[in-house]
């Protein structure tokens, strides 16, 4: 209960800290966006031949998941790689807050920046392109807490691993910008070419962005059962590797 | 006397794979002192440090803090011992507001935060950025976050390196206010001056061991040789004088180091007949010299080496 309390108010405070970091805030909230209105001022939205939906129906959800990527991966792993490197961990675990609490804290601030750039995306989507929604809302919201879960249990990896910030970094590249490139999340997947799509079933991303997608055009969670079992799998592999090896310095 | 007692250490060893951090290490500190760990860096001050707070546990040995375990009882300390540590930092970009703030939302009672930070001269600092302070500054900012709850015990981890002499100073004061309003403070340092001028009791450490322990002036008076007296005479001296030198009580040993004729005496109560016979024996006293020892001879006799940067 008191860890609880404890990482609302260090949340809190790592909110503000990330709209006081303007790459944070770029990458996650605005690099998004501009994808969409470039991409969606390309294709704008009217329905593909036989198809119900257009390419903003199809995409918005995309672009959400990688919102959480940005979120869970880059600024998770930088953030914690970067505080274990200058000792701020240090001075957090000499303070009554539990360790874990620091770590919640850290998730809570990350998870609502997360909405913040869904909303601001699906905002635009209905302004702009009067952007339809086929799915159940609470399968979605589902789907939405998987894939965040998972994918900021995917940047525990590198950030329990890295031994320096730089290292943090370059791991939280590393995993990203693939991911975020040949998964469907910033290109529509259908453009890339067919060898780049057999690697891309590799990628974490992938699945997350099929599962929204899914769910977002009407399917329902358990029509996705591989989606499913490999973001599940992220999720607790990451748990793992952050019990096994999380370092506070 | 027991009950005085704040801290007990006893025959506590800690290593690093292979390295030994700690070998056997046993003090204690009593309420209301101001205890100095003392010696290079590496000497294992700052894990002895931390193994007293519970932030690491020993290899063997037990450590009992205010009567608790800081392992077992870590939760418990964490509202009675205040902990400043080296190499801590907070975000660039935290208002020394927040974080006061923040910290002080951990604990269930403070003390009055802002009172805090007027003391440490800070209070015009509240809305700048933790990255913009300076490094003494950031010192002061995080004795404060070690007093927030009020503490009894304040483990103080290297408190002044890399600070001007000015910002030392202000802090030595800091320090003594605490002692006086009765707190206990361990602190370590590598400055045999802050040792000497700030604490009441140290404890030299090298390598692990501790390899002296006691009051700075005790631990002086216990070095071999003791006070030098020099004086240039003016004058070529006789074995004859050097030995009516050395026939005084009290009177270590009579030697010239080229023009300068250096006597080790017991105490300062020799200078008396010291002073007579020269000045009988007219030799010129201009500049005549009192050298007490040092913790810093201390330090070179008990280990048998110059302590290091």
């Amino acid at each position: 209960m008191r860890a609880a309390r404890n990482a609302l108010r260090i949340g809190r405070v790592e909110l503000l800290l990330y709209f006081r970091d303007h790459s944070a805030f770029f990458f996650t909230l605005i690099f998004p966006l501009m994808l969409m209105l470039l991409f969606g001022s390309m294709w704008g939205n009217s329905p593909f031949e036989g198809e119900a939906f257009g390419f903003i129906d199809f995409s918005v959800s995309a672009f959400m998941a990688m919102v959480i990527a940005t979120s869970g991966i880059m600024v998770l792993t930088t953030n914690i790689a970067a505080y274990r490197e200058r000792g701020i961990l240090r001075r957090f675990r000499a303070s009554p807050a539990s360790p874990v609490a620091v770590l919640l804290g850290e998730v809570i601030a990350v998870f609502a920046v997360t909405i913040a750039g869904v909303v601001l995306l699906l905002l635009a989507a209905i302004v702009l392109w009067g952007v339809r929604f086929w799915g159940s809302l609470p399968e979605f919201l589902a789907a939405f807490l998987l894939c965040s879960i998972s994918l900021a249990g995917l940047g525990f990896i590198p950030a329990s691993l890295a031994r320096t910030a730089r290292g943090g970094l370059v791991a939280a590249n590393l995993l990203y910008f693939p991911m975020l490139f040949l998964s469907g999340a910033a290109v529509p997947f259908r453009m890339l070419p067919p060898f780049l799509k057999g690697f891309a079933q590799a990628l974490p991303l992938t699945h997350a962005v099929r599962l929204m997608q899914g769910v977002w055009l009407g399917g329902s969670l358990l029509d996705y059962p591989l989606e499913l079992a490999v973001l599940v799998a992220v999720m607790l592999a990451g748990l793992l590797v952050a019990c096994l090896f999380f370092r506070w310095e | 006397m027991e009950e005085t007692r704040v801290l007990a250490v006893e025959d506590v060893s800690k290593s690093y794979g292979r390295i030994d951090a700690l070998c056997g290490i046993s003090f204690w500190v009593e309420k209301g002192e101001i205890f100095g760990l003392v010696g290079p860096n590496g000497a294992g001050k700052t894990t002895t440090i931390e193994i007293i707070a519970g932030l690491r546990s020993p290899d063997s040995g037990s450590v009992s803090l205010l009567g608790l375990d800081p392992q077992r009882d870590e939760d418990r300390l964490r509202h009675h011992v205040g902990i400043q540590q080296q190499e801590s930092e907070l975000p660039e970009r935290i208002r020394i507001r927040e974080a006061m703030q923040l910290f002080s939302s951990f604990y269930g009672s403070t003390v009055d935060w802002r009172a805090l930070l007027e003391r440490m001269g800070l209070s015009d600092r509240l809305d700048s950025f933790f990255g913009e302070l300076s490094g003494g500054q950031k010192r002061r900012l995080f004795i404060s976050m070690a007093l927030l709850s009020d503490p009894e015990v304040i483990l103080l981890d290297e408190l002044t390196s890399g600070l001007d002499p000015q910002g030392r100073r202000m802090l030595w004061d800091l320090v003594r206010d605490m002692r006086d309003s009765g707190k206990t403070v361990l602190l370590t340092t590598h400055y045999m001056d802050e040792a000497e001028h700030l604490c009441d009791r140290v404890g030299i450490i090298d390598r692990g061991r501790l390899a002296a322990l006691g009051t700075p002036a005790a631990l002086v008076a216990g070095m071999p040789g003791g006070t030098r007296v020099t004086v240039t005479p003016g004058r070529s001296l006789t074995n004859d004088v050097l030995d009516q030198l050395r026939g005084i009580e009290g009177v270590t040993g009579a030697r010239l180091e080229r023009d300068a004729l250096v006597v080790g005496i017991t105490s300062g109560r020799v200078l008396v007949d010291l002073v007579g016979l020269m000045s009988g024996l007219g030799l010129d006293l201009e500049d005549f010299d009192v050298e007490r020892p040092t913790l810093e001879d201390v330090f070179l006799s008990v280990t048998g080496r110059e302590l290091r940067d």
